[in-house]
Protein backbone atom coordinates (compact mmCIF):
# COMPACT_ATOMS: atom_id res chain seq x y z
CA UNK A 1 0.00 0.00 0.00
CA UNK A 2 2.54 2.63 0.83
CA UNK A 3 5.51 1.11 -1.52
CA UNK A 4 5.23 3.37 -5.05
CA UNK A 5 6.92 1.98 -7.92
CA UNK A 6 8.82 3.65 -10.61
CA UNK A 7 5.76 4.10 -13.14
CA UNK A 8 3.18 4.66 -10.43
CA UNK A 9 2.21 8.15 -9.78
CA UNK A 10 2.62 9.87 -6.53
CA UNK A 11 -0.90 9.72 -4.44
CA UNK A 12 -2.04 12.88 -4.42
CA UNK A 13 -2.37 14.81 -0.47
CA UNK A 14 -6.26 13.97 -0.33
CA UNK A 15 -5.07 9.81 -1.36
CA UNK A 16 -2.88 10.17 1.64
CA UNK A 17 -5.55 11.51 4.04
CA UNK A 18 -7.74 8.81 2.85
CA UNK A 19 -5.02 6.09 3.43
CA UNK A 20 -4.62 7.29 6.64
CA UNK A 21 -8.11 7.27 7.63
CA UNK A 22 -8.57 3.99 6.18
CA UNK A 23 -5.73 2.57 7.94
CA UNK A 24 -7.10 3.97 11.30
CA UNK A 25 -10.66 2.39 10.90
CA UNK A 26 -8.99 -1.17 10.04
CA UNK A 27 -7.30 -0.82 13.08
CA UNK A 28 -10.29 0.16 14.99
CA UNK A 29 -12.31 -2.70 13.81
CA UNK A 30 -9.53 -5.33 14.30
CA UNK A 31 -9.15 -4.00 18.20
CA UNK A 32 -13.34 -4.20 18.56
CA UNK A 33 -13.23 -7.71 16.99
CA UNK A 34 -10.60 -8.80 18.87
CA UNK A 35 -11.92 -7.40 22.18
CA UNK A 36 -15.30 -9.10 21.65
CA UNK A 37 -13.73 -12.21 20.55
CA UNK A 38 -11.88 -12.15 24.03
CA UNK A 39 -14.95 -10.95 26.15
CA UNK A 40 -17.34 -14.09 24.64
CA UNK A 41 -14.96 -16.60 25.02
CA UNK A 42 -13.71 -15.69 28.41
CA UNK A 43 -17.26 -15.18 29.68
CA UNK A 44 -17.57 -18.73 28.04
CA UNK A 45 -14.69 -20.47 29.87
CA UNK A 46 -15.66 -18.70 33.58
CA UNK A 47 -19.03 -19.75 33.11
CA UNK A 48 -17.69 -23.72 32.21
CA UNK A 49 -15.62 -23.24 34.84
CA UNK A 50 -17.52 -21.73 37.75
CA UNK A 51 -20.10 -24.27 37.36
CA UNK A 52 -20.80 -26.46 39.82
CA UNK A 53 -20.00 -29.85 38.30
CA UNK A 54 -16.75 -28.62 36.98
CA UNK A 55 -14.23 -30.46 39.14
CA UNK A 56 -16.10 -33.53 38.73
CA UNK A 57 -15.85 -32.70 34.59
CA UNK A 58 -12.47 -31.52 34.78
CA UNK A 59 -11.15 -35.05 36.67
CA UNK A 60 -13.25 -37.65 34.21
CA UNK A 61 -12.75 -35.86 30.98
CA UNK A 62 -9.81 -33.61 30.78
CA UNK A 63 -7.31 -35.41 32.88
CA UNK A 64 -3.91 -35.27 30.86
CA UNK A 65 -2.04 -37.56 32.86
CA UNK A 66 -4.56 -40.08 31.89
CA UNK A 67 -4.56 -38.50 28.84
CA UNK A 68 -0.97 -39.08 28.21
CA UNK A 69 -1.28 -42.99 28.95
CA UNK A 70 -3.87 -43.95 26.74
CA UNK A 71 -2.47 -41.68 23.84
CA UNK A 72 -0.70 -44.92 22.08
CA UNK A 73 -3.54 -47.37 21.82
CA UNK A 74 -6.03 -44.31 20.65
CA UNK A 75 -3.17 -43.35 18.14
CA UNK A 76 -3.02 -47.05 17.03
CA UNK A 77 -6.55 -47.21 16.63
CA UNK A 78 -6.27 -43.70 14.45
CA UNK A 79 -4.35 -45.36 12.43
CA UNK A 80 -6.54 -47.81 11.07
CA UNK A 81 -9.01 -45.11 10.72
CA UNK A 82 -6.95 -43.40 8.25
CA UNK A 83 -5.88 -47.08 6.67
CA UNK A 84 -9.49 -48.03 5.55
CA UNK A 85 -9.80 -44.04 4.77
CA UNK A 86 -7.41 -44.36 1.76
CA UNK A 87 -8.73 -48.01 0.99
CA UNK A 88 -12.05 -46.58 1.14
CA UNK A 89 -11.22 -43.40 -0.93
CA UNK A 90 -9.86 -45.23 -3.95
CA UNK A 91 -13.32 -47.75 -4.00
CA UNK A 92 -15.60 -45.02 -3.69
CA UNK A 93 -13.86 -42.82 -6.24
CA UNK A 94 -13.93 -46.32 -9.19
CA UNK A 95 -17.86 -47.10 -7.73
CA UNK A 96 -18.92 -43.59 -7.47
CA UNK A 97 -17.84 -42.60 -11.19
CA UNK A 98 -19.47 -45.69 -12.62
CA UNK A 99 -22.31 -45.10 -10.96
CA UNK A 100 -22.33 -41.24 -12.07
CA UNK A 101 -21.86 -41.93 -15.55
CA UNK A 102 -24.45 -44.70 -15.58
CA UNK A 103 -26.88 -42.12 -14.28
CA UNK A 104 -26.14 -39.84 -16.85
CA UNK A 105 -25.61 -42.27 -19.93
CA UNK A 106 -28.22 -41.21 -22.51
CA UNK A 107 -27.97 -44.33 -25.18
CA UNK A 108 -30.81 -46.46 -24.85
CA UNK A 109 -29.13 -49.93 -24.52
CA UNK A 110 -27.84 -48.20 -21.36
CA UNK A 111 -31.44 -48.42 -20.01
CA UNK A 112 -31.31 -51.35 -17.14
CA UNK A 113 -28.32 -49.76 -16.22
CA UNK A 114 -29.53 -46.64 -15.51
CA UNK A 115 -32.11 -47.39 -13.31
CA UNK A 116 -29.96 -49.90 -11.44
CA UNK A 117 -27.60 -47.26 -10.74
CA UNK A 118 -30.98 -44.85 -9.56
CA UNK A 119 -32.11 -47.59 -7.33
CA UNK A 120 -28.78 -48.35 -5.80
CA UNK A 121 -28.05 -44.50 -5.04
CA UNK A 122 -31.83 -43.93 -3.97
CA UNK A 123 -31.17 -46.63 -1.22
CA UNK A 124 -27.36 -46.13 0.16
CA UNK A 125 -28.82 -42.92 -0.01
CA UNK A 126 -31.85 -42.96 2.12
CA UNK A 127 -30.11 -45.55 4.93
CA UNK A 128 -28.57 -43.84 7.82
CA UNK A 129 -24.67 -45.41 7.65
CA UNK A 130 -24.94 -46.52 10.71
CA UNK A 131 -27.80 -48.96 9.92
CA UNK A 132 -25.99 -50.06 6.72
CA UNK A 133 -22.97 -50.94 8.81
CA UNK A 134 -24.85 -53.42 11.17
CA UNK A 135 -26.97 -55.14 8.25
CA UNK A 136 -23.67 -55.77 6.47
CA UNK A 137 -21.15 -56.47 9.09
CA UNK A 138 -23.94 -58.77 10.60
CA UNK A 139 -26.19 -59.89 8.00
CA UNK A 140 -23.55 -60.92 5.61
CA UNK A 141 -22.08 -63.11 7.94
CA UNK A 142 -25.29 -64.52 8.91
CA UNK A 143 -25.85 -65.93 5.43
CA UNK A 144 -23.05 -68.63 5.36
CA UNK A 145 -22.04 -67.84 2.44
CA UNK A 146 -18.85 -69.92 1.15
CA UNK A 147 -15.60 -67.89 -0.20
CA UNK A 148 -17.14 -64.41 1.35
CA UNK A 149 -15.65 -62.81 4.26
CA UNK A 150 -16.39 -62.83 7.97
CA UNK A 151 -14.05 -59.98 9.02
CA UNK A 152 -15.66 -56.90 10.35
CA UNK A 153 -12.99 -54.69 9.63
CA UNK A 154 -13.64 -55.53 5.32
CA UNK A 155 -17.75 -55.86 6.13
CA UNK A 156 -17.57 -52.31 8.09
CA UNK A 157 -15.24 -51.03 5.71
CA UNK A 158 -17.44 -52.23 2.89
CA UNK A 159 -20.62 -50.83 3.96
CA UNK A 160 -18.84 -47.65 4.10
CA UNK A 161 -17.82 -47.54 0.79
CA UNK A 162 -21.11 -49.02 0.02
CA UNK A 163 -22.85 -45.56 0.98
CA UNK A 164 -20.53 -42.77 0.40
CA UNK A 165 -20.23 -44.30 -3.43
CA UNK A 166 -24.12 -43.24 -3.48
CA UNK A 167 -23.54 -39.80 -2.37
CA UNK A 168 -20.21 -39.27 -4.54
CA UNK A 169 -21.50 -39.85 -7.72
CA UNK A 170 -24.49 -37.78 -6.78
CA UNK A 171 -21.85 -34.95 -6.25
CA UNK A 172 -19.97 -36.07 -9.58
CA UNK A 173 -23.18 -36.50 -11.55
CA UNK A 174 -24.51 -32.56 -10.86
CA UNK A 175 -20.30 -31.91 -11.75
CA UNK A 176 -21.31 -33.56 -14.88
CA UNK A 177 -24.60 -32.18 -15.58
CA UNK A 178 -23.39 -28.63 -14.83
CA UNK A 179 -21.03 -28.72 -18.31
CA UNK A 180 -22.80 -26.63 -20.92
CA UNK A 181 -23.79 -29.09 -23.75
CA UNK A 182 -22.02 -26.67 -26.27
CA UNK A 183 -18.73 -27.84 -25.05
CA UNK A 184 -20.52 -31.40 -26.31
CA UNK A 185 -21.46 -30.18 -29.23
CA UNK A 186 -17.85 -28.49 -29.79
CA UNK A 187 -15.89 -31.96 -29.46
CA UNK A 188 -17.91 -34.02 -31.02
CA UNK A 189 -18.51 -31.78 -34.24
CA UNK A 190 -13.84 -31.80 -34.00
CA UNK A 191 -14.94 -36.05 -34.23
CA UNK A 192 -14.33 -37.04 -30.77
CA UNK A 193 -16.09 -40.10 -29.93
CA UNK A 194 -19.15 -39.89 -27.46
CA UNK A 195 -16.26 -41.78 -24.91
CA UNK A 196 -14.10 -39.32 -25.81
CA UNK A 197 -15.52 -36.60 -25.27
CA UNK A 198 -16.51 -37.49 -21.79
CA UNK A 199 -12.89 -38.60 -21.27
CA UNK A 200 -11.32 -35.18 -22.25
CA UNK A 201 -13.75 -32.65 -22.61
CA UNK A 202 -16.90 -33.46 -19.87
CA UNK A 203 -14.73 -35.07 -17.32
CA UNK A 204 -12.12 -32.47 -16.48
CA UNK A 205 -14.46 -29.70 -16.16
CA UNK A 206 -16.95 -31.25 -14.35
CA UNK A 207 -15.19 -32.97 -11.53
CA UNK A 208 -13.11 -29.80 -11.19
CA UNK A 209 -16.11 -27.86 -10.26
CA UNK A 210 -17.11 -30.12 -7.53
CA UNK A 211 -14.17 -30.72 -5.73
CA UNK A 212 -14.90 -28.66 -2.83
CA UNK A 213 -18.03 -30.65 -2.34
CA UNK A 214 -16.00 -34.14 -2.61
CA UNK A 215 -13.01 -32.88 0.53
CA UNK A 216 -16.58 -32.44 2.36
CA UNK A 217 -17.17 -35.47 1.98
CA UNK A 218 -13.56 -36.70 2.16
CA UNK A 219 -13.53 -35.28 5.64
CA UNK A 220 -17.24 -36.72 6.59
CA UNK A 221 -15.83 -40.15 5.66
CA UNK A 222 -12.73 -40.22 7.63
CA UNK A 223 -14.90 -39.53 10.28
CA UNK A 224 -17.63 -41.83 9.36
CA UNK A 225 -14.81 -44.77 9.39
CA UNK A 226 -15.20 -44.62 13.06
CA UNK A 227 -18.61 -45.95 12.97
CA UNK A 228 -17.72 -49.55 12.16
CA UNK A 229 -16.53 -49.60 15.65
CA UNK A 230 -19.88 -50.85 16.65
CA UNK A 231 -18.99 -54.70 15.09
CA UNK A 232 -16.07 -54.46 17.53
CA UNK A 233 -13.39 -53.43 15.24
CA UNK A 234 -10.54 -51.61 17.49
CA UNK A 235 -10.10 -48.03 15.84
CA UNK A 236 -9.92 -44.71 17.62
CA UNK A 237 -13.09 -44.78 18.71
CA UNK A 238 -13.27 -48.20 19.52
CA UNK A 239 -10.01 -47.83 21.68
CA UNK A 240 -10.86 -45.36 23.77
CA UNK A 241 -14.10 -46.67 24.84
CA UNK A 242 -12.07 -49.43 25.71
CA UNK A 243 -9.63 -47.80 28.11
CA UNK A 244 -12.42 -45.70 29.51
CA UNK A 245 -14.18 -48.38 29.99
CA UNK A 246 -11.54 -49.37 31.66
CA UNK A 247 -10.89 -46.63 34.19
CA UNK A 248 -14.26 -45.33 34.16
CA UNK A 249 -12.48 -42.09 32.97
CA UNK A 250 -13.98 -40.05 29.53
CA UNK A 251 -10.69 -38.40 28.91
CA UNK A 252 -9.82 -41.07 26.10
CA UNK A 253 -13.15 -39.97 24.54
CA UNK A 254 -11.46 -36.27 24.14
CA UNK A 255 -8.10 -37.75 23.44
CA UNK A 256 -9.98 -39.71 19.92
CA UNK A 257 -11.63 -36.41 19.48
CA UNK A 258 -8.41 -34.27 19.73
CA UNK A 259 -6.73 -36.64 16.85
CA UNK A 260 -9.43 -36.19 14.45
CA UNK A 261 -9.34 -32.81 15.01
CA UNK A 262 -5.89 -32.35 14.07
CA UNK A 263 -6.82 -34.84 10.84
CA UNK A 264 -10.03 -32.73 9.98
CA UNK A 265 -9.09 -28.90 10.66
CA UNK A 266 -6.11 -28.22 7.98
CA UNK A 267 -8.76 -30.74 5.19
CA UNK A 268 -11.63 -28.27 6.22
CA UNK A 269 -9.58 -25.63 5.68
CA UNK A 270 -8.26 -26.26 2.44
CA UNK A 271 -12.25 -27.27 1.13
CA UNK A 272 -12.62 -23.71 2.06
CA UNK A 273 -9.80 -22.52 0.14
CA UNK A 274 -11.07 -24.66 -2.82
CA UNK A 275 -14.31 -23.74 -2.71
CA UNK A 276 -13.21 -20.00 -2.54
CA UNK A 277 -11.33 -19.75 -5.23
CA UNK A 278 -13.80 -22.13 -7.51
CA UNK A 279 -16.55 -19.49 -6.64
CA UNK A 280 -13.94 -16.73 -8.00
CA UNK A 281 -13.33 -18.51 -11.09
CA UNK A 282 -16.48 -19.49 -11.97
CA UNK A 283 -17.60 -15.27 -11.37
CA UNK A 284 -14.56 -14.64 -13.48
CA UNK A 285 -16.10 -16.66 -16.54
CA UNK A 286 -19.62 -15.00 -16.30
CA UNK A 287 -18.62 -12.28 -18.59
CA UNK A 288 -17.12 -13.45 -21.87
CA UNK B 1 -20.42 -50.18 -36.05
CA UNK B 2 -20.74 -49.97 -39.75
CA UNK B 3 -18.41 -51.15 -42.03
CA UNK B 4 -18.70 -47.40 -43.86
CA UNK B 5 -15.43 -46.07 -44.08
CA UNK B 6 -13.39 -43.09 -45.68
CA UNK B 7 -13.32 -45.29 -48.61
CA UNK B 8 -16.74 -45.04 -48.98
CA UNK B 9 -16.70 -41.34 -49.96
CA UNK B 10 -17.27 -40.06 -53.83
CA UNK B 11 -19.18 -42.39 -55.21
CA UNK B 12 -19.12 -41.04 -58.77
CA UNK B 13 -16.56 -41.06 -60.92
CA UNK B 14 -13.53 -39.04 -61.37
CA UNK B 15 -14.49 -35.99 -63.54
CA UNK B 16 -18.22 -35.19 -62.80
CA UNK B 17 -18.65 -32.52 -60.44
CA UNK B 18 -20.66 -33.66 -57.56
CA UNK B 19 -20.98 -30.96 -54.92
CA UNK B 20 -18.76 -31.42 -51.63
CA UNK B 21 -22.33 -30.94 -49.78
CA UNK B 22 -25.65 -31.53 -51.16
CA UNK B 23 -28.75 -31.28 -48.81
CA UNK B 24 -32.22 -31.97 -50.46
CA UNK B 25 -35.36 -31.36 -48.89
CA UNK B 26 -34.84 -31.53 -45.75
CA UNK B 27 -37.09 -31.65 -43.07
CA UNK B 28 -37.16 -30.87 -39.07
CA UNK B 29 -39.29 -30.18 -36.36
CA UNK B 30 -39.10 -29.77 -32.85
CA UNK B 31 -42.20 -30.85 -31.35
CA UNK B 32 -45.12 -29.04 -33.31
CA UNK B 33 -42.76 -26.10 -34.70
CA UNK B 34 -41.49 -26.92 -38.14
CA UNK B 35 -38.38 -25.62 -38.09
CA UNK B 36 -36.52 -26.59 -41.72
CA UNK B 37 -39.44 -27.02 -44.25
CA UNK B 38 -37.91 -28.30 -47.03
CA UNK B 39 -34.51 -27.08 -47.63
CA UNK B 40 -32.20 -28.31 -50.31
CA UNK B 41 -28.73 -26.55 -50.93
CA UNK B 42 -25.80 -28.19 -53.16
CA UNK B 43 -22.13 -26.28 -52.48
CA UNK B 44 -19.85 -26.98 -54.80
CA UNK B 45 -15.90 -27.33 -54.03
CA UNK B 46 -14.17 -24.10 -53.32
CA UNK B 47 -17.51 -22.51 -53.03
CA UNK B 48 -18.90 -20.51 -50.32
CA UNK B 49 -22.91 -20.76 -49.74
CA UNK B 50 -23.79 -18.05 -46.89
CA UNK B 51 -27.07 -18.44 -44.90
CA UNK B 52 -28.96 -15.32 -43.70
CA UNK B 53 -32.43 -14.52 -42.10
CA UNK B 54 -33.86 -13.63 -39.27
CA UNK B 55 -33.41 -14.77 -35.69
CA UNK B 56 -35.39 -18.41 -35.67
CA UNK B 57 -35.87 -18.97 -39.56
CA UNK B 58 -33.35 -22.21 -39.32
CA UNK B 59 -29.74 -21.37 -39.79
CA UNK B 60 -28.10 -22.86 -37.04
CA UNK B 61 -30.45 -25.67 -37.34
CA UNK B 62 -30.00 -26.62 -40.98
CA UNK B 63 -25.85 -26.47 -39.95
CA UNK B 64 -26.40 -28.94 -36.56
CA UNK B 65 -28.29 -31.20 -38.96
CA UNK B 66 -25.25 -31.39 -41.63
CA UNK B 67 -22.82 -31.92 -39.16
CA UNK B 68 -25.23 -34.91 -37.90
CA UNK B 69 -25.70 -33.16 -34.32
CA UNK B 70 -29.01 -32.81 -35.25
CA UNK B 71 -31.12 -35.68 -36.62
CA UNK B 72 -33.25 -34.53 -39.63
CA UNK B 73 -37.15 -35.79 -40.23
CA UNK B 74 -37.00 -35.95 -43.82
CA UNK B 75 -34.67 -35.58 -46.72
CA UNK B 76 -31.18 -36.67 -47.84
CA UNK B 77 -28.22 -35.12 -47.23
CA UNK B 78 -24.89 -36.20 -49.28
CA UNK B 79 -21.10 -35.37 -48.76
CA UNK B 80 -19.27 -35.88 -51.73
CA UNK B 81 -22.02 -37.99 -52.97
CA UNK B 82 -22.06 -40.16 -49.70
CA UNK B 83 -25.56 -40.13 -48.12
CA UNK B 84 -24.64 -39.00 -44.38
CA UNK B 85 -28.54 -39.01 -43.50
CA UNK B 86 -28.30 -43.33 -43.53
CA UNK B 87 -28.53 -44.80 -40.05
CA UNK B 88 -25.43 -47.01 -41.27
CA UNK B 89 -23.37 -43.87 -41.38
CA UNK B 90 -20.92 -43.17 -38.22
CA UNK B 91 -21.54 -40.26 -37.47
CA UNK B 92 -18.45 -39.49 -35.57
CA UNK B 93 -16.33 -40.59 -38.86
CA UNK B 94 -18.64 -38.56 -40.90
CA UNK B 95 -18.26 -35.12 -38.68
CA UNK B 96 -14.21 -35.66 -38.67
CA UNK B 97 -14.46 -34.58 -42.08
CA UNK B 98 -16.31 -31.46 -41.29
CA UNK B 99 -15.42 -28.54 -39.06
CA UNK B 100 -18.08 -26.57 -37.25
CA UNK B 101 -17.03 -23.46 -35.59
CA UNK B 102 -19.85 -21.59 -33.13
CA UNK B 103 -21.05 -18.39 -32.19
CA UNK B 104 -19.75 -19.19 -28.48
CA UNK B 105 -16.75 -20.19 -29.47
CA UNK B 106 -16.70 -23.49 -27.22
CA UNK B 107 -13.28 -23.83 -26.74
CA UNK B 108 -12.01 -25.92 -23.86
CA UNK B 109 -11.82 -23.87 -20.83
CA UNK B 110 -9.78 -26.43 -18.86
CA UNK B 111 -6.98 -26.58 -22.01
CA UNK B 112 -4.47 -24.40 -23.38
CA UNK B 113 -4.89 -22.79 -26.81
CA UNK B 114 -2.28 -25.55 -27.72
CA UNK B 115 -4.34 -28.59 -26.62
CA UNK B 116 -7.42 -27.12 -27.82
CA UNK B 117 -6.02 -27.46 -30.96
CA UNK B 118 -4.29 -31.03 -30.95
CA UNK B 119 -6.98 -32.60 -29.25
CA UNK B 120 -8.43 -33.86 -32.14
CA UNK B 121 -5.84 -34.56 -34.20
CA UNK B 122 -4.43 -36.79 -31.20
CA UNK B 123 -7.39 -38.54 -30.07
CA UNK B 124 -9.29 -39.09 -33.09
CA UNK B 125 -6.71 -39.17 -35.66
CA UNK B 126 -4.13 -40.54 -33.61
CA UNK B 127 -1.32 -37.79 -34.50
CA UNK B 128 1.55 -38.16 -31.88
CA UNK B 129 1.67 -35.45 -29.46
CA UNK B 130 5.37 -33.86 -31.06
CA UNK B 131 3.93 -33.99 -34.45
CA UNK B 132 0.76 -32.65 -33.80
CA UNK B 133 1.87 -29.71 -31.77
CA UNK B 134 4.04 -29.00 -34.33
CA UNK B 135 1.53 -28.68 -36.84
CA UNK B 136 -0.60 -27.00 -34.61
CA UNK B 137 2.18 -24.32 -33.86
CA UNK B 138 2.51 -23.87 -37.38
CA UNK B 139 -1.01 -22.73 -37.89
CA UNK B 140 -1.47 -20.72 -34.69
CA UNK B 141 1.68 -18.60 -36.47
CA UNK B 142 0.12 -18.51 -39.94
CA UNK B 143 -2.82 -17.06 -38.02
CA UNK B 144 -1.21 -14.46 -35.88
CA UNK B 145 -2.04 -16.43 -32.69
CA UNK B 146 1.73 -18.47 -31.80
CA UNK B 147 2.29 -16.27 -28.84
CA UNK B 148 -1.08 -17.68 -27.26
CA UNK B 149 -0.17 -21.48 -27.46
CA UNK B 150 0.24 -21.52 -23.84
CA UNK B 151 -2.35 -19.37 -22.29
CA UNK B 152 -5.95 -20.48 -21.32
CA UNK B 153 -9.09 -19.20 -23.03
CA UNK B 154 -10.09 -17.14 -21.14
CA UNK B 155 -6.72 -15.11 -21.08
CA UNK B 156 -7.71 -13.84 -24.58
CA UNK B 157 -10.35 -11.73 -26.03
CA UNK B 158 -13.26 -12.59 -27.41
CA UNK B 159 -11.57 -12.04 -30.91
CA UNK B 160 -8.63 -14.43 -30.15
CA UNK B 161 -10.98 -17.20 -28.79
CA UNK B 162 -12.68 -17.48 -31.74
CA UNK B 163 -9.97 -17.27 -34.23
CA UNK B 164 -8.24 -20.42 -31.59
CA UNK B 165 -11.70 -22.02 -32.54
CA UNK B 166 -11.44 -21.59 -36.08
CA UNK B 167 -7.94 -23.00 -36.17
CA UNK B 168 -8.99 -25.79 -34.37
CA UNK B 169 -11.66 -27.10 -36.53
CA UNK B 170 -8.92 -26.49 -39.04
CA UNK B 171 -6.41 -28.46 -37.41
CA UNK B 172 -8.02 -32.06 -38.70
CA UNK B 173 -8.29 -30.58 -42.57
CA UNK B 174 -12.08 -31.19 -42.62
CA UNK B 175 -13.48 -31.28 -46.10
CA UNK B 176 -16.42 -28.82 -45.20
CA UNK B 177 -16.27 -25.72 -42.18
CA UNK B 178 -19.71 -24.51 -40.67
CA UNK B 179 -19.61 -21.32 -39.06
CA UNK B 180 -22.52 -20.33 -37.64
CA UNK B 181 -22.64 -16.62 -37.05
CA UNK B 182 -19.08 -16.59 -35.83
CA UNK B 183 -18.84 -12.81 -34.60
CA UNK B 184 -22.28 -12.48 -33.18
CA UNK B 185 -20.91 -12.14 -30.25
CA UNK B 186 -18.07 -10.14 -30.45
CA UNK B 187 -17.38 -6.28 -30.13
CA UNK B 188 -17.09 -4.43 -33.61
CA UNK B 189 -13.96 -3.64 -33.16
CA UNK B 190 -13.35 -7.46 -32.60
CA UNK B 191 -15.25 -8.90 -35.50
CA UNK B 192 -13.14 -7.62 -38.48
CA UNK B 193 -9.79 -9.64 -37.10
CA UNK B 194 -12.12 -12.87 -37.25
CA UNK B 195 -13.97 -11.82 -40.76
CA UNK B 196 -10.17 -11.46 -41.57
CA UNK B 197 -9.63 -15.17 -40.86
CA UNK B 198 -12.83 -16.43 -42.58
CA UNK B 199 -11.81 -14.66 -46.38
CA UNK B 200 -8.52 -16.19 -45.38
CA UNK B 201 -9.99 -19.23 -45.64
CA UNK B 202 -12.10 -18.51 -48.60
CA UNK B 203 -8.96 -17.46 -50.54
CA UNK B 204 -7.41 -20.70 -49.45
CA UNK B 205 -10.67 -22.39 -51.35
CA UNK B 206 -12.22 -24.16 -48.35
CA UNK B 207 -15.35 -25.01 -49.05
CA UNK B 208 -18.07 -23.26 -46.73
CA UNK B 209 -21.54 -22.76 -45.21
CA UNK B 210 -21.59 -19.34 -43.21
CA UNK B 211 -24.46 -18.02 -41.43
CA UNK B 212 -24.10 -14.11 -40.45
CA UNK B 213 -25.81 -11.20 -40.16
CA UNK B 214 -22.61 -9.42 -41.56
CA UNK B 215 -23.95 -8.39 -44.97
CA UNK B 216 -20.97 -6.55 -46.26
CA UNK B 217 -19.22 -9.88 -45.33
CA UNK B 218 -21.41 -12.02 -46.87
CA UNK B 219 -20.93 -10.23 -50.18
CA UNK B 220 -17.26 -10.05 -50.29
CA UNK B 221 -16.88 -13.82 -49.46
CA UNK B 222 -20.09 -15.25 -50.73
CA UNK B 223 -20.35 -17.20 -54.39
CA UNK B 224 -24.04 -18.20 -53.34
CA UNK B 225 -26.21 -16.26 -51.08
CA UNK B 226 -29.34 -17.87 -49.38
CA UNK B 227 -32.69 -16.16 -47.71
CA UNK B 228 -34.05 -18.37 -45.26
CA UNK B 229 -37.67 -17.45 -43.67
CA UNK B 230 -39.46 -19.61 -41.53
CA UNK B 231 -37.60 -22.85 -42.41
CA UNK B 232 -37.28 -22.08 -46.25
CA UNK B 233 -34.98 -20.87 -48.67
CA UNK B 234 -37.20 -18.31 -49.97
CA UNK B 235 -34.43 -16.34 -52.22
CA UNK B 236 -31.38 -17.41 -53.94
CA UNK B 237 -28.19 -16.32 -56.06
CA UNK B 238 -25.24 -14.48 -56.37
CA UNK B 239 -24.79 -12.27 -53.54
CA UNK B 240 -25.31 -9.21 -56.03
CA UNK B 241 -28.49 -9.54 -56.65
CA UNK B 242 -29.74 -10.99 -53.23
CA UNK B 243 -28.30 -8.85 -51.39
CA UNK B 244 -28.87 -5.62 -53.37
CA UNK B 245 -31.25 -6.57 -55.47
CA UNK B 246 -33.71 -9.18 -54.49
CA UNK B 247 -36.74 -10.34 -55.45
CA UNK B 248 -38.47 -10.88 -52.80
CA UNK B 249 -40.55 -8.84 -50.72
CA UNK B 250 -39.83 -10.86 -47.60
CA UNK B 251 -36.00 -10.61 -48.61
CA UNK B 252 -36.03 -6.72 -48.45
CA UNK B 253 -37.76 -6.31 -45.87
CA UNK B 254 -35.09 -8.18 -43.71
CA UNK B 255 -31.97 -6.53 -45.24
CA UNK B 256 -33.91 -3.35 -44.81
CA UNK B 257 -34.62 -4.50 -41.18
CA UNK B 258 -30.50 -5.48 -41.22
CA UNK B 259 -29.60 -1.90 -42.42
CA UNK B 260 -31.01 -0.05 -39.81
CA UNK B 261 -29.71 -1.83 -37.21
CA UNK B 262 -26.49 -0.46 -39.00
CA UNK B 263 -24.86 -3.92 -40.25
CA UNK B 264 -25.04 -2.91 -43.81
N1 LIG C 1 -33.12 -28.13 -29.60
C1 LIG C 1 -34.23 -27.42 -29.90
N2 LIG C 1 -35.40 -27.72 -29.31
C2 LIG C 1 -36.52 -27.02 -29.60
N3 LIG C 1 -36.56 -26.00 -30.47
C3 LIG C 1 -35.44 -25.64 -31.08
C4 LIG C 1 -34.20 -26.33 -30.82
N4 LIG C 1 -33.24 -25.76 -31.59
C5 LIG C 1 -33.84 -24.77 -32.27
N5 LIG C 1 -35.15 -24.69 -31.97
C6 LIG C 1 -36.12 -23.75 -32.56
O1 LIG C 1 -35.95 -23.79 -33.94
C7 LIG C 1 -36.14 -22.49 -34.49
C8 LIG C 1 -34.96 -22.16 -35.38
O2 LIG C 1 -33.83 -21.96 -34.56
P1 LIG C 1 -32.38 -21.75 -35.14
O3 LIG C 1 -32.08 -22.83 -36.10
O4 LIG C 1 -31.48 -21.60 -33.99
O5 LIG C 1 -32.54 -20.39 -35.92
P2 LIG C 1 -31.43 -19.32 -36.29
O6 LIG C 1 -30.10 -19.94 -36.12
O7 LIG C 1 -31.74 -18.96 -37.70
O8 LIG C 1 -31.65 -18.16 -35.39
C9 LIG C 1 -36.32 -21.54 -33.34
O9 LIG C 1 -37.67 -21.21 -33.23
C10 LIG C 1 -35.87 -22.32 -32.14
O10 LIG C 1 -36.63 -21.99 -31.03
MG1 LIG D 1 -28.56 -19.35 -34.82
Amino acid sequence: MTTTGAGTPQPSAEELRRRAVRQRQARRRTLVAGASSVVVLGALAALVVTSPGWPVVQETFFDWAYGREVLPAVFEGLLLNIRLTIIATVCIAVLGLGLALARTSTAAALAPLRILATVYVDLFRGVPTLLVILLVGFGVPALGLAGVTSSVVVLGTTAVILTYSAYVAEVLRSGILSVHPSQSAAARSLGLTAGQTLRHVVLPQGIRRVVPPLLNDFVSLLKDTGLISVLGVVDAIRAAQIESSRSFNYTPYVVAALLFLVLTIPLTRVTDRFMLRSIARQNAQVGV
Amino acid sequence: MSAAGPAAAGTTGPGTTTPVLAVDDVHKSFGTEQVLRGVSLAVPEHTVTVLIGASGSGKSTLLRCVNLLTRIDDGTIRLDGRDISDPEVDPDEVRRQIGMVFQSFNLFPHLRVLDNITLAPRRVHGVPRDRAEAAGLALLERFGLADKAQQYPDRLSGGQQQRVAIVRSLAVAPRLMLMDEVTSALDPVLVNEVLATVRELKGEGMTMVIATHEMGFASQVADEVCFLESGRILERGEPEQVLHDPHEPATRDFLRRVHEAGRL
